[in-house]
């Protein structure tokens, strides 16, 4: 029985609260083209182009928190 | 005649069980492999970033490593995906042309005209060469003899979005002179000048130097991070399930591998959302730097 190794690291702490507002924010997103298209159907693919954009640019937080918890986490 | 019309409608259902079918012996056969793979070979296996690390196949030649043969790979395919479906088009299309014209009119309506606006012609190339390139090289993290999404080498990522960042400005700076660029870039139209002060700085920082930096981490995170969670999900679910002694370690494991399924099917709409989020950023891009002031 071999044990395994779980190697951890406050950083990543660090992006898990970094991944609060993104979340919030997506889940925003998404809400506004649920009811978007609920009141107009025929306007979803209009919505969908941006609201993937919206997505994008509100991820990029939580994108660049995983990279700094890795660079962050050899420093420790 | 009515018989041989039903017939085929029939037996459409047929395919689709087919392809259910041939997707499920896949995935199993993805989730025996990555178990196989992960089957720790020395003492400790630990899931994390060493994982990634691919050495070279032949010592001589140190550049030459799987993420290099598998990029190789996805530009011979991209050419010769796009090759086959230019040539020999007829006026009433097959099932090849047809396939072919709904993938470029994709790129062309959903992506290129709606963001570009009236000049896209010209960007079209570079757009759909994009698209193609990175959706295989995402796609190579779902097959079972790749298994290792190109772009989770943050390298490939950063070079794509220099080419990006150097098409836009070199666009922009054409089309409004260098110094015009900069102003238009920096500077949104009607902002009081009391504001510049506060403004400027911001807007360079987000146009200029954090665009290419989120345009390459975004798609390097996604790659990276759901090739790590599905590694986490399977090589900890082997772990339990065949190296710890407590019966409910044996449920958790088998939960996790099972889970893992549904891991792998959530990472490949996330491969090919981000292949379209990298194309029609930069097509966004392109569109912003070609504006016209208002």
């Amino acid at each position: 029985m071999t044990p395994m190794e779980l190697n951890g690291n406050i950083a990543i702490i660090g992006y898990g609260l970094g991944a609060i507002g993104p979340g919030i924010g997506i889940g925003l997103i998404f809400a506004a083209v649920i009811q978007g298209t609920a009141r107009q159907p025929e306007a979803r693919g209009a919505m969908m182009g941006t609201a993937w954009i919206g997505m994008a640019l509100t991820e990029a937080l939580a994108i660049i928190g995983i990279a700094l918890a890795f660079v962050f986490a050899n420093f420790g | 005649m009515a018989v041989a019309q039903v017939a085929p409608a029939t037996r459409r259902g047929m395919p689709m069980l087919g392809v259910i079918a041939v997707a499920l012996v896949v995935i199993s056969l993805i989730v025996g492999i990555i178990v196989a793979i992960t089957v720790p070979t020395e003492e400790h296996f630990s899931v994390g970033v060493a994982n990634f690390t691919t050495p070279p196949f032949l010592s001589s030649i140190p550049w030459f490593t799987r993420a290099m043969l598998l990029g190789l790979v996805a530009f011979a395919l991209a050419l010769s995906f796009w090759l086959a479906m230019s040539r020999n088009h007829k006026l009433v299309p097959g099932k090849r042309q047809y396939f072919g014209e709904w993938a470029y009119s994709f790129v062309r309506d959903g992506i290129a005209r709606d963001q570009i606006g009236r000049d896209f012609q010209k960007y079209l190339p570079y757009l759909i060469a994009l698209i193609t390139f990175v959706i295989i090289n995402n796609l190579w993290g779902m097959f079972p003899l790749t298994l290792f999404p190109t772009m989770s080498h943050v390298g490939w990522a950063y070079s794509l979005a220099v080419i990006s960042w150097l098409i836009y400005n070199v666009v922009g700076i054409r089309k409004h002179g260098f110094f015009g660029y900069v102003k238009h870039s920096v500077l949104p139209a009607g902002v009081p000048p009391a504001l510049w002060v506060l403004v400027i700085p911001i807007e360079f920082i987000s146009n200029i130097l954090i665009r290419p930096v989120t345009l390459s981490l975004r798609l390097f995170g996604n790659m990276f991070a759901g090739h790590l969670l599905m590694l986490v999900f399977a090589g900890g679910g082997q772990f339990l399930l065949f190296e710890t002694a407590p019966v409910i370690n044996k449920f958790a494991g088998g939960f996790a591998l099972i889970f893992s399924l549904a891991i792998l099917a959530l990472e490949t709409f996330v491969q090919c959302v981000q292949a379209y989020i990298m194309t029609i950023l930069s097509a966004q891009y392109i569109g912003s730097a070609l504006a016209e002031e208002h």
